[in-house]
């Protein structure tokens, strides 16, 4: 059977993966639109850089923002300076990295859904009287739910299996940033194969889960 | 003036739309020329869709000038797309309401309804609507939306025959009752010859051309009246109907003409088109022919449209009409500017 630690792991990373889902619509969403349908230029910039987190080691990204994060790096001296304290080995520090991680899973599939949408809508919307505030809530977000239930479940999904970034910033504290994946890793170097199974097993069928339900939205 | 004027002037690069039109605050402006011509873009930028330098003003109302742009939201015009652009979130109902909630006091959704038949579909979602059903939502919701104009952009060209003869009486409909003006585009000269009283004409995106439709219909200067295809339209009032042959009686300022019968009323107003190819000319009236429809007519003007063939602008007592016959005709009847003969029509189709 799964202890308190493993509880406390799962309790961790449910917490997680919700707050960054949450995190990543708010500010993935205006993203996601400004890329679909935006002039300006620094549109593929910033369209690779939101997209880099997905072909990027999970390690190297983790290196990176715990340099940025550090004492010495400027985000870490901007935490210091707010009074924030240091965020690497702390929760939010974990938040921090896992939406950066998870960008990508929630904006690609938004971006689509946007695009697929297409100016004719929104065009027709805004001569029958609705600024493009209005137009974005009234027409784009509700043809662009598919796509939104998919960036949420990937999101979700993905944050909860993330290991690399999260070993590099948030370390393997029990219950203060010990995640699900980095127990079932701790399980297995001290060949605690049962409480390993319990975790993986879980994951599995989670994961399963979440696939089955992905692709029937997408076939409705 | 409170009519329309606009001016839109852009460089492509390779293309640059230079577009001025002045045009009456009523009736059907239709905008002809062919895809490419730039008669679309010149739609979208009145509408506020495209930002290009320019002015324009609508009844009185600036909507783009030096200093002011209004965005499409804030204009009050009505913009019924080439597809239809429905809402698929929402019925049919949703999408009326969604104009007439933000602009309000139009014309009511029941009558809206009424006057375009879709009363039975308000609570259907767009993808269960046929392609005309589509598009005559898409002009009811327009229309509820309070508009000052109305813009329509080909809205039958993507439409089978068969959608574009169920829409074509209420787009006659509309020009005949709706007191706003709509600007038209198209590229079918039939389309044209039905609604237009206005027409402006477009090539390269330049406007070569504007005035009234029975006027440009007949200009020998212009694409319409040239080659195979031209034609004239008519306006002209019911004077009475001959029963027993059949018939119906329509007359205008160069006399009667005799179609076939259809059951309107006298008085009424209607749009007759005749081909130049089948009105033939004769120096003396002819009798004892099986052509009906005779009138006196004096030519206007001679031109040799291609090897062989000459149009002949002639005038019915004022109004134009065209005539197309061969080159060796017209010198066997030495035509020439001021000569008075006869027409004769072979075929006349009634088109409102």
């Amino acid at each position: 059977m799964p202890d308190l630690d493993d509880l406390g792991a799962l309790r961790l990373s449910l917490e997680l993966a919700a707050s960054v889902t949450a995190i990543l619509l708010v500010i993935g969403t205006p993203l996601a639109w400004w890329l679909a349908s935006g002039k300006s230029g620094m549109r593929r910039l910033v369209g690779a850089i939101a997209t880099l987190p997905l072909v990027l080691p999970p390690t190297v990204l983790g290196f990176y923002l715990l340099l940025l994060m550090g004492p010495e790096g400027p985000v870490g001296r901007l935490t210091q300076t707010l009074g924030i304290g240091l965020l690497p080995f702390t929760f939010t520090g974990l938040v921090f990295a896992s939406c950066l991680y998870s960008l990508p899973f929630v904006v690609q599939p938004l971006q689509n859904a946007f695009e697929t949408i297409g100016k004719g809508p929104m065009e027709a919307a805004s001569t029958l009287g609705a600024s493009r505030i209005d137009a974005f809530f009234t027409v784009a977000l509700p043809l662009a739910r598919p796509g939104l239930i998919t960036a949420s479940v990937l999101g979700f999904a993905h944050t909860l299996g993330e290991f690399g970034v999260v070993l590099m910033i948030g370390g393997n504290i029990p219950d203060k940033t010990q995640v699900l994946s980095v127990a079932i890793y701790n399980h297995v170097e001290a060949l605690e194969y049962t409480q390993a199974h319990w975790l993986s097993g879980g994951m599995l069928a989670f994961s399963l889960l979440v696939l089955v339900v992905l692709y029937s939205i997408g076939k409705k | 003036m409170k009519g329309i004027s606009a001016r839109i002037a852009v460089d492509f690069g390779g293309f640059d739309l230079d577009f001025g039109i002045e045009i009456p605050g009523h009736g059907v402006t239709a905008i002809f020329g062919h895809s490419g011509s730039g008669k679309t873009t010149a739609l979208r930028a009145i509408a506020g869709l495209e930002r290009f330098k320019g002015h324009v003003t609508v009844l009185g109302e600036v909507w783009q000038d030096e200093r002011i742009f209004l965005p499409p939201h804030s204009r009050r015009v009505g913009y019924v797309f080439q597809e239809a652009n429905l809402f698929p979130h929402l019925d049919v109902r949703g999408n009326l309401e969604y104009g007439r909630k933000r602009r309000g006091s139009g014309a009511s959704i029941e009558e809206t309804s009424k006057f375009l038949n879709i009363g039975s579909l308000l609570s259907r979602m767009p993808e269960k609507l046929s392609g005309g059903e589509r598009q005559r939502v898409a002009i009811a919701r327009a229309l509820v939306s309070n508009p000052r104009l109305l813009l329509m952009d080909e809205p039958l060209a993507s439409l089978d025959v068969k959608a574009r003869r169920e829409i074509m009486p209420y787009l006659e409909k509309l020009g005949k009752e709706l007191n706003i003006p709509i600007i038209y585009v198209s590229h079918s000269p039939d389309e044209v010859a039905s609604l237009a009283d206005h027409l402006i004409l477009m090539e390269k995106g330049r406007v070569i051309a504007s005035g009234p439709i029975f006027e440009m219909m007949t200009r020998l200067d212009l694409p319409l009246g040239q080659g195979d295809s031209a034609e004239s339209v008519i306006e002209a009032s019911v004077c009475g109907k001959d029963i027993e042959n059949h018939l119906l009686c329509v007359e205008f300022s160069g006399g009667k003409l005799f179609l076939p019968y259809q059951n309107l009323e006298v008085g009424e107003k209607v749009r007759v088109r005749i081909l130049a190819r089948d009105v033939s000319l004769a120096l003396e009236q002819p009798e004892k022919t099986s052509i009906i429809n005779i009138l006196p007519a004096t030519v206007e003007a001679v031109v040799e449209s291609s090897p062989g063939q000459i149009m002949v602008k002639l005038s019915l007592g004022g109004t134009p009409l065209l005539s197309h016959i061969t080159l060796k005709s017209a010198k066997m009847l030495e035509l020439s500017s001021g000569l008075n003969l006869y027409a004769q029509i072979k075929g006349i189709a009634l088109l409102k």
